[in-house]
């Protein structure tokens, strides 16, 4: 079946308590409005709002550090790049929930004081752009984008989208900001941080689309509200994209804190060995550990939930992710560019039988030395899969008993 | 490529240039423009473009191999992109992968001898809850099974 976006705005069937709630365009620019720049920074501080994209940088900080500093141009980036596999929520936010995701931008853009605000939206996407720019016109017209914004003298705020082509690697924020300047998508050294010298070198603040999604219904309904969701230090609630062997995979608004049993069960799930928490880049979770939560405090995730039951063969999934991985390292550095290699070699060489364990040590050594030499969270986290999946299902992978049961792999 | 044909290029880039400015900052925008109508960024474009933003087509050379979206060479009319990424290959990639490969005579990484489609594999489409998932063009196909790909790609002109 081909997707067809023609109206992004219509058939909204979803609920759930904060993102999925009722919301009317443009209500949250009057609010923030209403409200006034300290006032937005404070009430995001207090709601505890974190990133949404996977890193769990808290918002408000992003925000005072841009909007603290002096200059003449500053921007805020919609980070629309979700390539992590097994992810799919921006696409729904963009496709059904586009009022949002816009707003929560011009939000920004009053808070810390920039005039623009750019999309980055991942190439993968671009059928949805017609439907976008459509949105942006609606709003202009609705005086919720251009000058004097809602009649506020001086509020003058557009955003422009910009798609990419094709690169996993720019979803890292000075990858992506690289990209925007028309450049290889390679991450830049930090510090400097995007709020000190962003994009063209101004102060830049970069947001995850569920992020700014979040933002207009924190304004309106307050922080109080927002912080009865969630435990105490992930607040609020988080869309899942869970995938895989079950039978209701979509997107869900739950609160953090829950337990992967429990989300098993909302999903309808049978047979479950495995779920892989954060995509490639974040860990395998066996049965014996499903009573652990989902949050900052325990499994920090930018929400993508892969769940394999009894018949997969998790060397196979391991080789999947390495082999993304290696495509898809930019190659700038060192241990992630031979690092990923390497890893991707190891899990042939299991899968032929052609190992010893002095080696599969050595490999875990070099993940170790990928997880701290990497320059960005690409090579910093593509060993965490190799690690996990090694480690919790050791003995179907080695086939530790094997001598038993007289099976070779 | 005749000389009028490269005429005719070099006005489009220049349209082009002027559209979205000279600024290092419009060139990845150039080059997808020129991607999505001819399906590659020829040498000749390159250096085109390279003049025309006054940069050594080095540049532009580096930024085309970055992105697995851009392509310095020819390929089919249509680019087919099957996501091979870990939901997608659960939901049953393989078989559609072979479907394919037989409907065309052609592996992936080709292209067809009419030279109506190329056959590529690509990461995570972000349709996991919908694989198995491809990429005709820029529209996105779901829910793939080997009828329906069939059918899919007989429609492609």
């Amino acid at each position: 079946m081909e997707t067809k976006v023609n109206s992004i705005t219509n058939g909204k069937k979803r609920t759930g308590p904060v993102i999925f709630s009722e919301y009317s365009p443009g209500k949250g620019i009057q609010k923030a409005i209403e409200t006034g720049r300290e006032n937005i920074l404070f009430e995001l501080k207090s709601s505890g709002l974190k990133g949404r994209g996977g890193a769990g940088f808290p918002v408000s900080t992003k925000w005072m550090l841009t909007a603290a500093s002096v200059t003449d141009k500053k921007f805020i980036v919609c980070n629309a790049d979700e390539g992590e596999p097994g992810t799919f929520k921006d696409r729904v936010l963009l496709m059904e929930y586009p009022e949002l995701v816009f707003d929560g931008m011009v939000i920004g853009g009053y808070t810390i004081g920039a005039k623009i605000g750019i999309m980055y939206l991942r190439g993968e996407y671009e059928y949805m752009l017609e439907s976008l720019e459509d949105y942006l016109i609606t709003m202009r017209d609705n005086n919720l984008l251009g000058k004097n914004i809602l009649g506020k003298e001086g509020f003058d705020f557009d955003i422009s989208i910009r798609l990419g082509s094709g690169a996993y690697v720019c979803g890292e924020e000075t990858a992506l900001i690289e990209s925007l300047e028309g450049n290889r998508g390679e991450p830049r050294n930090r510090p400097p941080y995007p709020v000190n010298t962003g994009y063209l070198g101004y102060p830049t603040v970069v947001n995850n689309v569920e992020t700014l999604s979040v933002i207009p219904h924190i304004l309106i309904k307050g922080a109080e509200w927002f912080k009865h969701f969630g435990t105490a230090k992930s607040t609020g609630t988080k869309l899942f994209s869970v995938s895989g062997d079950c039978k209701k995979s979509g997107v869900y608004e739950l609160p953090w804190g829950i337990t992967i049993k429990e989300l098993l069960e909302i999903v309808d799930a049978q047979n479950t060995k495995a779920v892989q928490v954060g995509g490639a880049s974040g860990v395998c979770i066996p049965n014996s550990q499903f009573n652990r939560t989902l949050g900052y405090e325990d499994l920090s995730t930018g929400g993508s939930i892969i769940i394999f039951n009894e018949s997969r063969d998790m060397l196979k999934v391991l080789k999947n992710f390495m082999e993304f991985f290696v495509e898809e390292s930019c190659g700038q550095c060192t241990p992630c560019r031979i690092g990923n290699v390497k890893l991707l070699e190891c899990v042939e060489k299991i899968e032929k039988g052609d190992y010893t364990f002095a080696y599969i040590k050595t490999m875990k050594e070099l993940s170790k030395t990928m997880q701290v030499a990497s320059k960005c969270g690409l090579g910093q986290s593509s060993p965490n899969s190799f690690l996990s999946i090694i480690e919790n299902f050791k003995d179907e992978i080695f086939n530790t008993s094997g001598g038993k049961n007289g099976k070779k792999r | 490529m005749l000389v009028s044909e490269k005429n005719a290029l070099s006005e489009e880039l220049e349209n082009l240039v002027e559209k979205y400015g000279t600024e290092r900052a419009s060139l990845l925008q150039i080059l997808q423009a020129v991607q999505r109508k001819y399906k590659y960024i020829s040498d000749f474009a390159q250096q085109e473009i390279a003049r025309l933003m006054n940069i050594h087509p080095v540049e532009v050379n580096s930024v085309i191999s970055f992105y697995s979206f851009l392509d310095s060479k020819p390929k089919g009319r249509n680019i087919v992109k099957l996501c091979k990424t870990i939901s997608c290959d659960m939901a049953g990639k393989e078989s559609i992968e072979d479907a394919i490969q037989r409907e065309l005579g052609i592996k992936f990484n080709e292209t067809t001898r009419d030279n109506r489609i190329t056959l590529e594999h690509t990461n995570c489409l972000g349709m996991c809850d919908q694989g198995p998932a491809m990429l005709v063009n820029d529209k996105v196909y779901t829910n793939l099974d080997i009828e329906n790909v069939v059918n899919i790609l007989n429609e492609i002109k």
